[in-house]
């Protein structure tokens, strides 16, 4: 199998060349380090991930540090405006920024499908160098298996990071107070319609690109204004919408948002509409919700349309002390409506 | 706010506020349904201007029995089973098809009919079934990969007709008298296949105004005040706000393309029953695309839960909250009833998006967490 087979239309570089992922890859062995050594080290390399020890020595932090972890599992692997690559650093990265912390080491747990295409593996990784340089994280440990073909071709990626906290950041639910304003940071929707707009079975022509980017920057910007910022979360799965119900059921406040306000382009407006979603529940991976004091909202709006991950910033709507807790929509129609958590996957309606 | 929704909505108030007892519509539209919980419509008209939900759920009024006969199908060697994806967690006696791929099934979700004939295409040692659901607006679709798949002799490709007709499920509802109905909100999508003319019988027959409109809110409110006014000035017209998608005669070619391979028969509708010639089967010379008979499946009996009111939400007779199920047990993460799972159906709808019962949840009558 691994010398008939040509890599994405390239063709076998010779008879005995291995151009795909084998089960032995996985074993430990020569083959392991080579792979290692040509596809990952090569591209990934630092003095501490090059060490191979057992785990990396990160010296004594300052402050409060903070840690969280990711799975990534998304099918295409690579999509438009992105891949996995890097979903998986910019995934954690902003789970760190969202705690208000900027990256000081990740680790990269990689598991490849047998099967899998090293031309494929070698641009999620010059993928996830690009995103860890932008985003000034260090990959400073890693692992990678080898598991059993499941399909189409397929790679999982696991990473964790620690952050180190800005001085001064206080960040929670619990401070947020009627009269606060939301902030979106952008254009909402558009990764899980371009992950959807080339997924099987459902494939549909279109300019859109996945919004997935580093946010650690524009936190450090918007924290940076000494605004009272009291919430930040990446609405990624179950969308916008379900970052507001969050709130709302943390906080037993309400909040009121304006669908006139929400930043969203005319092209995933209509990729919405077509496949019958709402695209407040649509994922995003390059956007970040901000709760902050009302005085503040236009301070922290400038800051994010200064940065090139906020230009389309907008104040959305505000917290609001109607009873029962809430999250409502005027709708542009004129109308109200309730926002609710969507309940799993969404899934494209018939017609 | 649009100067046009704006003027449509003071004009349904005045022309309402002329008449005391309740104007009754309905929408026969799953797409309809979800655009006026989604715009917030019914928050925008008068309270004696009552929107009801009717039959127009593709998903919802797909018999139990086709949805146990899919499961079967799922289960068959080398089948590859293919959906719209709100098919999938639709329960039937046999559990639902999620459950099916949970288990192994190889169940996957496309958009269109085309997409599961390029499967069959592309899968020659499988045989790629699908579930032919919807109105008269993917009847089409399914015909032109059937015409398709005769011509490139893609013998591995079938399909489960489950297809249903709009008008006949009006008639039946106004047939049987127990809705009182004071006009329709005719869909835009189905419209734009069958043409606009379509419905006067029911405004011959039945003397109930019917006014095709699209599925933005201006065109919604602009269908809604046309009825409004018709009702208040007792008028019975067929009008048509969507001129510019909708025809009177309809798509000629689509619907010969239907013609050509469907006949109309009676159907089974989920909680509904039989009706004369709602649903659409195939004709002889397409009768070997026919799932259930390549995999000699009978159609089993429809066991709804008997306490499950989609029935009579579906015939408008009932509205969601009036369930006894609603919101605690039945609700979008253990859906009972079909008009739960649908993000189209009018429970997921009003559940999801009606201020009312969100609020009667949120006190504490149960809910998803609950």
């Amino acid at each position: 199998m691994t010398t008939k087979l040509k890599a994405d239309g390239r063709p076998a570089t010779g008879t005995d060349a291995i151009d795909r992922i084998v089960i032995a890859h996985g074993g430990g062995g020569e083959l392991t380090s080579q792979l290692l050594c040509r596809h990952v080290l090569n591209v990934l390399g630092n003095p501490t991930l090059n060490s191979l020890t057992d785990g990396a020595v990160l010296g004594a932090q300052a402050g409060s540090l903070v840690m969280t972890t990711d799975s990534f599992v998304v099918q295409p692997i690579e999509f438009p405006g992105g891949d996995i690559g890097r979903l998986a650093v910019c995934g954690t990265v902003n789970d760190l920024a969202m705690m208000g912390a900027q990256p000081i080491a990740m680790s990269l747990g990689l598991i490849l499908e047998e099967g899998l295409s090293l031309a494929v593996l070698d641009r999620v990784v010059a993928s996830i160098a690009s995103a860890a340089k932008e985003a000034g994280a260090t990959i400073v440990t890693g692992d990678t298996k080898v598991i059993e073909r499941r399909g189409r071709e397929g790679l999982l990626i696991n990473t964790a990071g620690i952050g180190r906290q800005a001085d001064g950041v206080r960040l929670g639910a619990e401070r947020i107070v009627p009269g606060d304003a939301v902030i979106l940071s952008g254009r909402i929707a558009e990764h899980g319609l371009a992950v959807m707009s080339r997924r099987e079975g459902l494939a549909f022509a279109s300019t859109l690109v996945s919004d997935v980017a580093p946010l650690n920057g524009l936190v450090a910007a918007i924290l940076g204004t000494g605004a009272d910022v009291k919430f930040l979360r990446d609405p990624t799965r179950g969308g916008v919408a379900g970052v507001l119900a969050d709130i709302s059921r943390e906080t037993s406040w309400s909040v009121e948002v304006e669908e006139a306000r929400i930043p969203i382009s005319q092209t995933a407006r209509h990729a919405a509409e077509m496949l019958g979603l709402d695209p407040l529940t649509v994922a995003n991976e390059g956007k970040l919700l901000a709760v902050v004091a009302a005085d503040d909202a236009d301070k922290v709006v400038a800051v994010c349309k200064a940065h090139p991950y906020g230009a389309d910033a907008a104040c959305v709507g505000r917290i609001v002390a109607t009873r029962p807790p809430l999250v409502e929509l005027l709708t542009e129609a004129g109308g109200r409506r309730v926002v609710q958590k969507p309940y799993g996957e969404e899934l494209p309606r018939i017609c | 706010m649009d100067d046009t929704l704006l003027r449509a909505r003071e004009e349904i108030h005045a022309l309402a506020g002329r008449r005391s007892a309740p104007i009754q519509v309905m929408e026969v539209c799953g797409t309809h349904t979800v655009s006026i919980f989604r715009n917030g419509i019914r928050t925008m008209v008068p309270a004696n201007v009552r929107l009801i939900s009717g039959p127009g759920c593709p998903v919802c009024v797909t018999a139990q029995r086709h949805i146990d006969a899919a499961i079967r199908l799922a289960q068959g060697e080398d089948v590859i089973l293919t959906t719209y994806g709100d098919m999938l967690r639709v329960p039937g006696r046999l559990g639902s098809l999620e459950q099916q791929r949970a288990r192994g099934a190889d169940v996957r979700v496309v958009y269109s009919a085309r997409g599961a004939l390029s499967l069959a295409a592309e899968n020659p040692s499988k045989t790629v079934v699908f579930i032919a659901i919807g109105f008269e607006t993917t009847a089409p679709a399914t015909a032109a990969v059937l015409v398709e798949a005769q011509q490139r002799g893609l013998e591995n490709f079938c399909i489960l007709a489950a297809h249903k007709r709009v008008v006949p499920a009006m008639t039946a509802l106004l047939s049987a008298g127990e809705v009182p109905l004071d006009g329709f909100l005719c869909p835009g999508h189905v419209s734009v296949i069958i043409g606009a003319d379509a419905y006067r019988p029911i405004v011959e027959r039945f003397h109930r105004p019917c006014v095709v409109a699209g599925f933005e809110p201006k065109q919604i409110l602009l269908g809604l005040l046309c009825l409004v006014r018709q009702i208040v000035l007792g008028r019975c017209e067929l009008e048509n706000v969507y001129g510019v998608a909708v025809t009177r005669e309809g798509n000629r070619v689509a619907q010969s393309l239907i013609e050509r391979v469907f006949e109309p028969a009676d159907a089974p509708w989920r909680a509904i029953g039989d009706i004369p010639a709602s649903g659409l089967e195939l004709r002889p010379a397409y009768r070997r695309f026919d799932a259930l008979r390549r995999f000699r499946i009978e159609l089993g009996p429809d066991e709804d839960h008997p306490a499950c009111r989609c029935g009579d939400v579906i015939q408008g007779k009932a509205a969601p909250d009036q369930c006894p199920l609603f919101g605690h047990r039945c609700n979008p993460l253990n859906p009972i009833g079909p008009c739960m799972v649908s993000s189209e159906g009018t429970c997921a709808a009003w559940y999801r998006y009606n201020r009312v019962s969100c609020a009667a949840l949120a006190d504490g009558q149960g809910g998803p967490e609950a």
